[in-house]
């Protein structure tokens, strides 16, 4: 490489927090029109790298040095660095769900005509950038109105409409379905053709092998390597190899399945959206999981996979119209969580953040929350206990911090992961009901979440994994449901999946004409 | 770890929840002093401190309400009105059919929680925000209260006084003070002595650190020098003075109001609802049951200050309870609790409350006007405030927070551990 070709160096960046040092002597060089990608596991300092290349963490508060297009940059704010043509999209996106397409897209940046705002430019600007992203909608339909998938495009036209020279996007697909996804990186390779060049940091190996040229791999604040993918033959095994410092054998921990019996059935279960009547988010499910059975749930977005188990888990979704639960041969009312957490049941949610945790508390506080009658006598908390079973699943679960007075805030994602869990399997269930139990997390946490799964499982439990990701659902479960916009579509033994059988049973629905 | 740091560590709590609470203490402790010098010894006389107590007691067990209800997300405006309408009730009902003082009580206990479940009604199983409906409430009482007493006051009978404005009687040998405040103190110094032991006898059994002797002992020496001087102040004043009885009734709800937020299930609901309703929901919580709980007893409480009011100034007027609930408020907010629901301790209220009560007093001793009196308590508390939204942003949980920093227990920089990515939680938070 030459020189000239270079749009981005960043040399020997060091970032230190009180206590912490997140970057050691990090070293970034990124070509003009190259799709270059970031891999680390959750606290490598990715996105703590991407901060300090945005301007978010200040210059002087960091040491090193940043050279853009041959000079040297000191950005104060992000405001600086995306006058420089650097916009990053973040993971969490940030747009206003009240507002238009339009009216996002020039959110602070406004095109104005005599004092005012000038919205005949705007709304033709904002679908010439749309056309530009292969957003097709009318630019004035609102944010909440679109799908999560199109607000990321939104998000893009917006980096655009800044003029936007070096794109970053941080975790770009983590909420996106493979329809969506795959647009989206078809869209960066046609960004490539046309010359801008982008930084993509991903969980998901298989698009980074697919879109990336080259690849630098962080771990614990420092730069293991950057590979050429061309050059180097980089596959998945070979960046997780970098990524965790070791070889992973398998991606997951073996496993003899030891299944029993059928424990828990549930019959024609139909669910009414909550707001619409006319809109069924579940029709009439009928499914069965055995004792000792890691069942999986596979379905594109929109398949109602979290609103059947979330209908199931005490009614927490939409309306309930029909159907019956039967457990250990006997019908089982839940018509609430607590009934669902007495009869056995529980659900850890695929937004630990949002609904699964309260991050105000702390960690041994989460522990317990799901069922504090255990740890009381007449209504009082014996905090003696409650320290000794969080400290319990700290050891068990291997949960990384220096104590469990800690708040939850504090833990990375894959160790928040870990507490839910533990949380959940604090209040002894038979069928636990897992959304997305790996989403966000990184490589070795997953490792370690699958072995927590299935060491459920070898205890008689039963478990329901719904994800996202195929390859996760094969390796991990024995049998795998598919939905496709709340009809149970298939059903397939670990035997027979494979991912185009389940992808055709998933998409099932859309082929038929009825539909 | 020097002896000194771990001093400050044990002594102060080094968690970050506690260290607004104790910023809180030091102000509280730096009012008196000021005011102490700046009065000539007026602030800290008996006579004094009794008048604060019987003047401040009803927004304080006001405060302790109101804590609930912020700390479960929700605000509750109607407090002052609510108050001044039990008052008018019971005044009118023991006027009117000569309802001994016993069921004049009671009555307006039961006026405060058919009140609370009403508004409870609408906050928890209609959904209507708090803040709207006890807005209405605020309107609604306060036209009850003049509607019920045509606008006038109401006087009380003289036994019915004795909550508001009663004393403990004098008995026992004389010593020169009120016996009964004398034993009292004497109870809180064991109690103290007591919950300390327990405590270390946790720390023990959670086989965590315990602070070495020599720290515990100072700590016991301060908080029982604190509860001597108190209690000799108080049964040391004016004959047939003493602890007022609005005082006890606080001590004893406060410490009832802690122990039920910190160590049940009740109270520990009401936190995981107002730190995150729906995963608390999500969790088992019966979030109407709490949502109206909370609202309930915020009026029964207003009730119960009401009459204390009442009881003190021997009649119920229309004017009563005026702008009670911007006092009860500050006082919460002043104490640490978080403006979005979730954080809060019933004593960093009382301390906050206590605050005020004392800056009121000292400036009133003073001769300052009631005009300047009001601005310096609206800076108290929106710097009070300030300076805990700046020192969160800077990712410090106060100045007292930032001091003790360097002496917590540094995380282990571990691979992947919980602490090297803080740019993590920092979005999360």
């Amino acid at each position: 490489m030459t020189e000239a070709s270079t749009l981005l160096e960043m040399r020997s960046i060091t970032k230190s927090f009180p206590g912490v040092k997140a970057l050691a002597d990090v070293n970034l060089v990124v070509r003009e029109g190259e799709i270059h990608a970031i891999c680390g596991e959750n606290g490598a300092g990715k996105s703590t790298l991407m901060k300090v290349l945005s301007g978010v963490h200040p210059h002087g508060s960091y040491t090193g040095g940043i050279v853009y297009r041959g000079e040297q940059m000191r950005f104060h704010g992000i405001r600086a660095s995306e006058q420089a043509g650097i916009v990053i999209i973040h993971q969490e996106l940030a747009l206003v769900p009240g507002m238009s397409i339009a009216e996002n897209i020039f959110l602070g940046n406004e095109p104005r005509r005599r004092g005012g705002i000038d919205w005949k430019a705007s709304r033709r600007r904002a679908s010439e950038l749309m056309d530009q992203v292969g957003l097709r909608e009318d630019p004035d339909t609102l944010i909440k109105d679109i799908g999560v998938g199109k607000q990321q495009l939104v998000e893009i036209a917006k980096a655009f409409a800044k003029d936007v020279k070096l794109l970053i996007l941080d975790e770009p697909t983590a909420a996106l379905n493979e329809d969506d996804s795959q647009h989206l990186l078809d869209l960066l390779r046609g960004f490539r053709e046309r010359g801008i060049t982008s930084i993509i940091i991903s969980h998901k190996l298989n698009e980074i092998e697919a879109i990336a040229d080259s690849i630098t791999i962080l771990r614990d604040g420092r730069t293991i390597e950057t590979l050429d993918v061309k050059a180097d033959g980089v596959n998945e095994d070979r960046i997780v190899r970098g990524m965790v410092g070791r070889e992973l054998s398998s991606r997951f921990p073996d496993h003899t399945p030891d299944i029993g019996e059928v424990f828990f059935e549930v019959r024609d279960w139909t669910v009414q959206h909550p707001s619409s009547a006319e809109r069924l988010v579940c029709k009439g499910s009928t499914f069965h999981v055995r004792r000792g059975e890691i069942v999986g749930f596979a379905g594109l977005m929109g398949a109602g996979r979290t609103e059947l188990a979330m209908s199931l888990f005490g009614r927490s979704y939409g309306t309930y119209l029909s159907g019956r639960i039967f457990k250990d041969g006997e019908e089982i009312q839940l018509k609430s969580v607590a009934d669902a957490i007495r009869h056995g049941l529980a659900y850890v949610s695929e937004d630990r953040k949002s609904i699964g945790l309260n991050l105000l508390d702390a960690i041994k506080t989460s522990m317990v929350a799901a069922k504090l009658s255990k740890i009381t006598r007449r209504g009082v908390i014996d905090p003696v206990r409650e320290y000794r079973i969080a400290e319990e699943y700290r050891t068990s679960l291997r949960i990384k911090t220096p104590s469990v007075d800690e708040g939850v805030v504090k833990l990375s994602g894959g160790n928040q992961q870990k507490v839910v869990l533990a949380k959940w399997m604090f209040t002894d269930p038979d069928l636990l009901i897992l959304d997305e139990p790996t989403r966000g997390i990184d490589v070795g946490a997953k490792y370690e979440i699958y072995g927590i799964i299935q060491r459920l499982v070898s205890q008689g439990k039963g478990v329901i994994v719904i994800s996202s990701e195929l390859p996760e659902l094969i390796g991990l479960c024995d049998r795998i449901y598919t939905a496709f916009e709340g009809t149970i579509t298939g059903e397939v033994t670990r035997r027979d999946a494979d991912p185009e059988v389940l992808m055709k049973q998933m998409t099932a629905m859309k082929k038929s004409p009825t539909s | 770890m020097s002896r000194i740091k771990d001093l400050q560590k044990n002594l102060f709590g080094g968690t970050a929840s506690n260290a607004r609470q104790s910023g809180m203490i030091f102000t509280l402790v730096a009012i008196v002093l000021l005011f102490q010098i700046w009065t000539g010894g007026l602030t800290l006389t008996s006579g004094n401190l009794i008048a604060v107590v019987s003047q401040y007691s009803y927004i304080l067990i006001l405060a302790i309400g109101m804590l609930m209800v912020i700390v479960a997300g929700h605000i509750d405006l109607s407090v002052g009105s609510v108050a001044a309408f039990t008052g008018i009730v019971v005044a009118k009902a023991m006027e009117t059919y000569s309802l001994p003082w016993p069921l004049g009580i009671a009555l307006g206990l039961i006026v405060g929680a058919s009140i609370g479940a009403w508004q409870g009604f609408w906050v928890a199983y209609v959904g209507v925000p708090a803040f709207i409906v006890t807005l209405a409430g605020m309107m609604l009482f306060r036209g009850g209260n003049q509607y019920i007493g045509n606008a006038d006051t109401v006087p009380v009978p003289r036994d019915f006084r004795e909550i508001g404005a009663g004393f403990l009687p004098d008995v026992g040998p004389d010593t020169g003070y009120n016996n009964p405040t004398l034993l009292l103190g004497l109870v809180a110094c064991a109690g103290m002595v007591w919950r300390e032991w327990k405590a270390r006898q946790t720390r023990r059994e959670m086989q965590a650190d315990v602070a070495p002797v020599w720290i515990t002992g100072i700590r016991l020496a301060v908080m029982l020098g604190a509860i001597v001087f108190a209690t000799l102040r108080f049964a040391g004043g004016r004959i047939g003075t003493s602890l007022p009885i609005s005082g006890i009734i606080l001590i004893l709800l406060v410490l009832a109001y802690s122990y039920y937020t910190r160590n049940t299930i009740g109270g520990r609901h009401i936190y995981a609802v107002g730190g995150n309703a729906r995963a608390a929901e999500l969790s088992g919580v019966k979030l109407r049951r709490v949502n109206f709980v909370v609202m309930m007893n915020m009026s029964v409480l207003a009730a119960l200050a009401g009459m204390i009011f009442v009881a003190r100034s021997a009649a119920s007027g229309p004017q009563d309870g005026l702008s009670w609930e911007l006092d009860a408020i500050a006082a919460v907010f002043i104490g640490g609790a978080a403006v979005s629901g979730g954080l809060g301790t019933v004593s960093g209220s009382i301390v906050g409350g206590l605050v005020m009560a004392l800056l009121n007093n000292g400036l009133q001793l003073e001769g300052v006007g009631s005009d300047m009196v009001q601005i310096i308590k609206g800076l108290v508390l929106l710097f009070a405030v300030a300076f805990d939204v700046y020192n969160k942003r800077q990712g410090h949980f106060s100045i007292i927070g930032s001091l003790m920093r360097p002496f917590r227990r540094e995380e282990p920089p571990g691979p992947a551990g919980p602490a090297s990515d803080p740019d993590k939680t920092l979005v999360a938070g």
